[in-house]
């Protein structure tokens, strides 16, 4: 017999995630429609389009390029939150993790001017400690790590802004620009910008965050610690039980998702594409959209990249809706609500089986009856 | 000092009501993350009875406001309800995904409905100063607010409920060992519906609150602060028990009370440390405070695993 090709889970996981997105985009297109029927199909089809609602092909590679940037720090994040899934741990930090990534690779080029690599790795650091903290109440003080990852995203909000108060512009709340101040903190190019019509803000962060997506497929799926980290995961007792450091795990997973999340706020302050506002009193939201992509990529880092990309793609595309009637926020609606959807995702994959089940189970039926039925003909001739 | 009082009283209020709330979710079983959510539609809610109705005599604008902030409430944690009790879903993810859903349905439909009334207004605000005025009372210096009768009546419910009545007792045993509850006839799908609508109505009145108390005019765009995830610390510390989470209450709103009127308490003022530091205070004492108590936590056993009638 044929084997079914919805009984590969990856399979399952690809109809899951297309189901959610949708799902998400309908509710987005008939929430449009409900503030204002008139533009409402153009708007959706504007934020699905993104760059390519731009009449002219070498600004369509811009702005293609524009989106990519966003991207590098998206999929961090979203690897961040999807390593830490896979030992069991919801790392919601990543938000805040993010934040003090920023903070550090800011303060490190603007207030010490450091070069790049340092400033990355500033960051990095910064970003481990921050999420060692979470790791450390979780494994020795049985916080959950939610509500420690929340509280240490205001604090490390609060702490940022009280930072780079001392680098920005002496009119604005904005920190300095890194291209006229601190030109050697920029991260390099090797030439990609002239891929994307000489987009100075495409640089290696864009490849390298792809790497790093390969980087912890391979650790998690074909390295002796990646087994023990989600053995830990799926059992915390088993695990122990087996001989595995279920504490020394849950530390070290937090330090790495910390990391990743952290150098995602490198990759994007590094560029310049954005100045650091020293007055935000919301917490970004890099850090959440991370979650929606991991989730959305079905926890799989290659499938993270595709899932980063379309949210930051949708993202985006919020800003060309017509803003006389909608706002751009839609897009934040489209995103969360394909993270609502997500947490069905354990049940599409139940009906899809359960629908599998039953119709096996019919065809056996009947290939068992007309067997009989064969068989009873036999006799009467 | 006085004004101290009073900030630590309303922002107390604020923690308690919504601490309740998922006190309520989590003796049923329910994690409920998705509060701070709960709360922006809450308040969401509330401003939209004072924005439409604001011409209503004092009384009765004050109940209003209240039902609008419950209603919403009530119908925005059936989101949760649906996922986490019927299907099944993994509620950590739920619950953040209302809380992100929350923030941009509130400020799409906000703006939306400003454009709508004057093209010309992007905003995302709602004010309230006029409405605002029927929940103050003044004595002497003292202000007093309405919603902190509303907390403590919210308190007296919420004690007599879980530990009084059948209904109570009932919901805590489905959180606790759903399939003993089962066992014994109760249906334990409709106490985790009830437990998660009731921390809606608790979480929807602690939204309005905290929109009132801190402003006269709200930008949805900017949510609650992290103040649903705060009363979650709070309710731990509380250990579950109401009586215990009203004193937890009051111990944060201080804290949280200081960020707002340090600069006009002589001895604070004079230490001139930068107000980003009151600022970060509640959330750096809640850290402190769960890493020393959730050791010993008492929390529901059954909390955050879906009941599934076939696993006995």
């Amino acid at each position: 017999m044929k084997k079914n090709i919805l009984k590969n889970s990856a399979v399952q996981s690809l109809i899951a995630s297309l189901l959610c997105i949708i799902v998400g985009l309908l509710i987005g297109y008939i929430v449009l429609l409900c503030i204002n029927p008139a533009g409402a199909a153009d708007s959706i089809l504007a934020v699905i389009k993104n760059f390519l609602n731009s009449s002219r092909a070498n600004l369509r590679v811009k702005y293609l390029g524009n989106t990519l940037v966003k991207t590098a720090p998206l999929l961090m994040c979203s690897l961040s939150v999807l390593f830490a899934y896979k030992v069991g741990l919801f790392n919601i930090g990543a938000a805040g993790q993010f934040v003090v990534g920023s903070c550090a690779c800011l303060i490190a080029a603007l207030g010490f001017g450091w070069n790049w690599l340092f400033c990355l790795l500033f960051a990095i650091a910064v970003g481990a400690v921050y999420g060692a903290i979470v790791g450390l109440l979780k494994a020795y003080c049985n916080v959950n790590e939610v509500i420690s990852g929340i509280m240490l995203n205001w604090i490390g909000l609060y702490a940022a802004n009280m930072i780079l108060t001392g680098v920005k512009e002496p009119t604005s709340p904005y920190t300095l620009h890194l291209t006229s101040e601190a030109p050697q903190a920029i991260l390099p190019s090797l030439g990609l910008e002239k891929l994307f019509n000489n987009n100075q803000y495409v640089t290696i962060a864009i490849p390298l965050s792809i790497l790093l997506a390969i980087v912890i497929y391979v650790m998690l799926e074909k390295t002796k610690l990646g087994y023990e980290l989600r053995a830990t995961g799926n059992n915390k007792n088993a695990a122990k039980y087996a001989g595995m450091a279920e504490k020394r795990n849950i530390i070290l997973t937090l330090v790495i998702a910390g990391a990743l999340a952290a150098m995602g706020g490198a990759f994007l302050y590094l560029t310049d594409y954005e100045q650091w506002s020293c007055s935000q009193s919301s917490v970004p939201g890099m850090g959440f959209n991370g979650i929606a992509a991991a989730f959305l990529g079905g926890l799989n880092p290659i499938g993270a990249i595709l899932s980063s990309y379309f949210i930051q793609h949708i993202t985006n595309g919020g800003a060309y809706v017509d803003l006389t009637k909608y706002s751009s926020q839609i897009s934040d609606l489209i995103s969360s609500i394909i993270i609502y959807l997500c947490g069905f995702v354990l049940f599409i994959k139940y009906a899809i089986n359960s629908g599998i089940a039953k119709r096996e189970e019919k065809q056996a039926a009947k290939q068992k009856t007309d067997g009989v039925e064969e068989t009873g003909k036999g006799g009467e001739a | 000092m006085l004004l101290l009082l009073q900030y630590t009283l309303v922002f107390a209020s604020v923690l308690l009501l919504v601490a309740l709330g998922g006190c309520f979710s989590e003796h049923s079983g329910i994690i409920n993350l998705g509060l701070e959510g709960i709360m922006v539609l809450g308040s969401l809610g509330g401003a939209l009875v004072m924005r439409f109705f604001s011409g209503l005599p004092a009384v009765i604008m004050v109940f209003a406001v209240l039902l609008g902030a419950i209603a919403f409430g009530m119908a925005y944690s059936c989101l949760l309800g649906v996922a986490s009790i019927n299907f099944k879903a993994d509620q950590t993810i739920v619950g953040t995904a209302m809380n992100m859903l929350a923030t941009a349905a509130a400020t799409v439909f906000v703006k939306a409905m400003n454009t709508a009334a004057n093209p010309n207004d992007v905003s995302s605000s709602i004010q309230y100063i006029e409405p605002k005025k029927a929940f103050l009372l003044r004595f002497g210096g003292f202000e007093f607010n309405w919603f902190m009768l509303v907390a403590v009546v919210g308190l007296v419910v919420a004690y007599i409920v879980l530990y009084k009545t059948k209904f109570g007792l009932r919901l805590m045993a489905c959180g606790e060992h759903p399939q003993a509850a089962d066992s014994v006839g109760i249906n334990v799908y409709k106490m985790r519906w009830a437990g998660v609508l009731i921390s809606g109505v608790y979480g929807g009145l602690g939204g309005i609150c905290y929109i009132m108390v801190s402003a006269s005019e709200w930008k949805f765009e900017d949510g609650v602060a992290g103040f649903g995830f705060l009363a979650l610390a709070v309710m731990i510390f509380g250990q579950w028990k109401p009586t215990r989470i009203a004193l937890t209450a009051l111990l944060f709103g201080l804290f949280r009370a200081l960020a707002s009127v340090y600069s006009g308490i002589g001895f604070l003022a004079a230490l001139n440390i930068p107000s980003t530091v009151y600022n970060m205070l509640p959330y750096i004492v809640s850290l402190l405070v769960l890493a020393l108590t959730s050791k010993n936590s008492r929390a529901p056993k059954a909390e955050g695993i879906p009941y599934d009638k076939g696993q006995r």
